[in-house]
């Protein structure tokens, strides 16, 4: 990659290879009258130009998702529109041709005719008896209702000194890989090979099975290079499977590539959860209950697990904290928008956001230290593994421990010290903190399956060490990476356990062709799951070699141990067989143990026994200008626990990646529509990634907590960084800002934002607290406040 | 069609093209470079930085006929396997990429930067990499590659 030698799928090239391109609904919601092809598939060097009613598919795009007991209302969805579209970038036609550019003109000249229906947006008023439906089938915009809890709300508010509400926005963001999704479909002579920027290739097989009827060994999916993923590419997209069908039927391969505008209205978006949260405490700072009731803004039509994704939020309610009594209620809503789903953290930094912004908001009411706060209520350490109030169970933590290894990074009475003498010369710098935890390492098939979570699908990974004649190592992985460097870490694990040098070991992934059906990449499981898999295959095949070398030895098998490289006889190292030369009595078996088949491999179906439940502590420091609610991150100091760190220097990547993702979230990014469902944000002028210019350094350390869960005691980091810091970059504007009475703001916290928080809140008049619902924070009770598909003001975009 | 004349990496190439094709794809698709990457439509993220005529430029954002008669570099011609560019060296020793896509328009536009200012600051680096977006790494160590790159080629001419 460095040498521009990567091998991303717009890179391929095959021969008499065409190029579709996508027409797109221009309405939120309206009916189909008419779609005129004539001028298109007359356009030089149009092959075809089609239609759902060309397309002849045995089976929908698939969801899922059917939990045992609730009611999920599911839309059947299929590639190309049939007779209405129900949001903006909603594919309704594809051309495809021989040029690239002359493929876009001729798609211009597909003229559709609508006939506009009322329009969804705000999934608030979409609640509300009497509004325009978004699917007139269902009765209703409320895609389901899901709940998870424990205790008794009832004694947790009667226990309570103080009982604070908030209502706290997680908006809408989209993924935004830098590299957009692609695919090269070559479906010629009855099978299917099709290049993929997926994250989890055997899934996307087993689909495209079912839609074309034919059986899985005729299909082959390789994710090649893949420019990163953050949950976008795990979904099954209505695009790869018009490429593969136009393929068949025009028996020429077909390419298609998404512009960053397509990117931005027809790949998934994530979070928007609008958080309606309970929280209730005694003075001295002990929480007796918190609640939340989320509405869930999930666009018009699923994909892979669109309303699946709040439960994660609910599965971690609790966060660091001993609280008695919860309970999460997700309200899924329907409205005329592209779907939400998984994006890096799916669910997890919504919790986070939302618990540990009340916890600074509670310790503020209680004039409590937030810190101290946080430390009353800590899971301790010696309860792990501990099981919290809505009965899932903590794998091991050390939540004190994280937090006392920050606070030797940051000294918390300077800082103080010196935002007040900085105050006073009109800088407004505050801190904020996130102690997160996070679960991950997805996922023990018998607690996630059809009969418990409802997931369809098993969540274990598939791994094959494969000795070669001469000692070579390959090892196969289900697992899909697209830039954790799962190759090096994976390469460690084998090679430590079989006696090779990892740069002796091959990682192959992505390939359904080349190995057993794994799961992919994606909920930090490569290295729990994945990883785990790897090392039990590595330590069969040890196995293996050790009774071959035991018998070539003429030693018993528990007297021979793998040390140094060698196989040899406890005591007498000198007298030991390399890997090589194992493999070479293995592959030419004249003298092998009795009963014992030649060749050296071994494969492995690894499915853990729990989620695995990372932690850790973050602190952000930012300046606030008052006068144009610019917000400076100053310093960002991070200390996070994923177990035994196996690379750290790819466990800090992933910690400053996620860090950036989620200050983006915080800062500067928002997908927005308005109110004819028209996607203002459509393009990275509006949608504002951070650049380099944007964020600082960071300072990252550890603690090592490991996970009894797996033999390598790990528990993933990939999204880590982003479900800390939304939350650490909220609290510290609002400390930056509590002097000029402002005490709430929801994210994005653009300038407008900040400007209008400090100009609404006014002067501060003793110490009267100001109206948190001016800010956009308050809970009446009945789910009205400010519209919730965006923030108050129309004209703000994403951010400088 | 118009016809352009350009040297790439080097390589002189004569070619019949549309006016409206942008260079990116050019050298994408008609020169098979594919080290240089389309990764959005307004010109704001910057994974098609190449250089032109000794500066970089957002190769989506120039026609193919507005490089006739000029000298592009693009990744593939900094640098290769056994003979790596001190940017290259650097961005592998320091974990500067992860996915790799954005790579080759971060180095190309830390090669501009380098080539006019020896010796940055840290600041001086981020502002520099401002219109190079990437989404995997944070930044942190890409910066750190771009000074450890001016840090190893200090003092050696350009």
């Amino acid at each position: 990659m460095i040498t521009g030698r990567g091998r991303y799928v717009d890179d391929l090239v095959l021969s008499g290879m065409l190029y579709m391109a996508v027409v797109r609904s221009t309405e939120a919601h309206a009916k189909i009258v008419s779609i005129d092809t004539e001028g298109a598939k007359t356009a030089t060097g149009v092959h075809g130009v089609f239609t759902s009613e060309d397309l002849d598919l045995e089976a929908p795009l698939p969801m899922v998702w059917i939990p045992p007991g609730v009611e999920v209302k599911t839309p059947e969805t299929w590639p190309l529109a049939k007779g209405v579209v129900k949001y903006v970038g909603q594919p309704v036609a594809v051309v495809v041709g021989a040029d690239k550019y002359g493929v876009v003109d001729a798609a211009e000249q597909v003229v559709v005719e609508y006939d506009p229906l009322t329009v969804v947006v705000d999934p608030e008023e979409a609640l509300k008896d009497g509004s325009p439906l978004v699917h007139e089938e269902f009765g209703t915009n409320q895609t389901h209702e899901w709940t998870i809890g424990g205790g008794d709300m009832d004694a947790a508010w009667a226990d309570a000194d103080v009982v604070m509400e908030r209502r706290i926005v997680n908006h809408r963001v989209a993924g935004a890989p830098i590299e957009p999704r692609a695919c090269v479909a070559d479906f010629r002579a009855g099978a299917l090979t099709l290049h993929l920027t997926s994250q989890n290739p055997h899934l996307i097989r087993l689909f495209m099975s079912g839609e074309f009827g034919i059986s899985e060994d005729k299909i082959r999916i390789i994710a090649p290079d893949v420019g990163g993923g953050f949950g976008v590419k795990i979904m099954h997209y209505p695009e790869e499977v018009i490429a593969a069908w136009a393929s068949r039927k025009l028996n020429r391969p077909v390419k298609w590539t998404e512009t960053r505008s397509e990117n931005l209205t027809s790949t998934i978006h994530g979070r928007d959860q609008i958080d309606y949260v309970k929280v209730g405490a005694k003075r001295d700072g002990t929480i007796t209950g918190l609640e939340c009731t989320a509405i869930c803004d999930l666009g018009a039509y699923y994909t892979l697990l669109t309303p699946f994704i709040p439960c994660f939020t609910g599965f971690v309610i609790s966060g660091c904290y001993k609280i008695p009594n919860l309970k999460y209620t997700a309200r899924g809503v329907f409205t005329n928008k592209m779907a939400t789903d998984a994006t890096r953290g799916a669910g997890r930094p919504e919790a986070t956001h939302l618990i540990e912004v009340m916890v600074e908001q509670l310790a503020a009411e209680l004039g409590m230290d937030s810190l101290e706060l946080r430390r009353k209520n800590f899971i301790p350490k010696e309860d792990f593994p501990a099981e919290v109030a809505i009965g899932v169970v903590y794998d091991s933590g050390d939540y004190h421990g994280s937090l006392d290894k920050l606070l030797t990074h940051v000294d918390v009475d300077a800082f103080r010290r010196e935002q007040e003498e900085l105050r006073g010369r009109g800088i407004y710098r505050g801190i904020g903190f996130s102690t997160w935890m996070e679960i991950c390492g997805l996922a023990p098939s018998r607690v996630v399956g059809p009969s418990g979570v409802g997931l369809q699908a098993g969540f274990y990974e598939s791994s094959i060490v494969r000795i070669h004649a001469s000692g070579a190592v390959t090892a196969y992985t289900g697992t899909a990476p697209h830039g954790q460097g799962h190759d090096t870490a994976f390469a460690q694990i084998v090679a430590d356990r079989v006696g090779a040098t990892p740069d002796q070991v091959d990682v192959m992934h992505g390939d359904t062709g080349t190995g057993p059906f794994g799961l992919g990449t994606y909920g930090s499981r490569a290295l729990a799951v994945g990883g785990e898999s790897l090392a039990q295959s590595a330590l069969k095949v040890a196995d293996k070699a050790k009774r071959i070398a035991a018998h070539l030895l003429e030693a018993a098998p528990e007297d021979v141990e793998l040390s140094d490289g060698k196989y040899s006889v406890k005591g007498s190292p000198d007298k030991g067989m390399t890997l090589a030369e194992v493999a070479g009595a293995a592959y030419v078996p004249e003298n092998l143990p009795e009963g014992m088949e030649p060749g050296l491999e071994e494969t492995t179906f690894y499915d853990p026994t729990n989620f695995t439940w990372p932690f850790g502590a973050h602190a952000c420091i930012v300046d606030v200008d008052a006068e144009t609610g610019k917000v400076d991150v100053v310093r960002y100091v991070s200390v996070d626990d994923c177990g035994p760190a196996i690379n750290p220097m790819l466990i800090d990547g992933q910690i400053h990646g996620g860090v950036v993702h989620g200050i983006g979230q915080a800062l500067y990014e928002r997908i927005h529509y308005d109110e004819d469902g028209q996607l203002v944000t459509g393009t990275f002028v509006d949608y504002a990634l951070p650049s380099a210019a944007d964020v600082p350094s960071f300072e990252t350390d550890r603690t090592e907590t490991p996970s009894p869960v797996n033999s390598l005691g790990v528990k993933g980091v990939g999204e880590a960084g982003t479900i800390a810091a939304s939350a650490a970059i909220t609290n510290a504007v609002i400390d930056a800002l509590r002097p000029l009475g402002v005490t709430y703001i929801d994210m994005p916290l653009s300038p407008q934002r900040i400007w209008s928080a400090i100009n609404e809140a006014g002067p501060v008049v003793g110490d009267v607290p100001h109206d948190p619902g001016k800010q956009g924070g308050e809970w009446n009770g009945h789910g009205s406040g400010s519209a919730g598909s965006g923030p108050t003001a129309p004209s703000e975009g994403g951010g400088a | 069609m118009a016809r352009v004349s350009m040297t790439v990496n080097g390589v002189q190439y004569d070619q019949d093209v549309e006016p409206r094709l942008l260079l990116v794809h050019f050298l994408r698709d008609t020169l098979g470079l594919t080290g240089t990457h389309v990764g959005c439509d307004t010109s704001n993220c910057g994974a098609c930085t190449v250089h032109l005529d000794g500066d970089a430029v957002k190769s989506c954002t120039v026609l193919a006929v507005q490089a006739d008669g000029s000298e592009v570099t693009t990744i593939e011609g900094i640098g290769s396997e056994g003979d790596l560019h001190p940017l290259q060296e650097a961005f592998w020793k320091n974990h500067g990429l992860q996915c790799g896509y954005c790579t080759p328009g971060m180095i190309m536009a830390g090669a501009d930067l380098l080539a006019k200012n020896a010796a940055p600051s840290e600041e001086e680096v981020r502002e520099a990499l401002a219109g190079n977006l990437c989404r995997c790494t944070g930044y942190h160590n890409i910066v750190k590659a771009v000074l450890d790159a001016a840090e190893t080629t200090k003092g050696v001419p350009a």
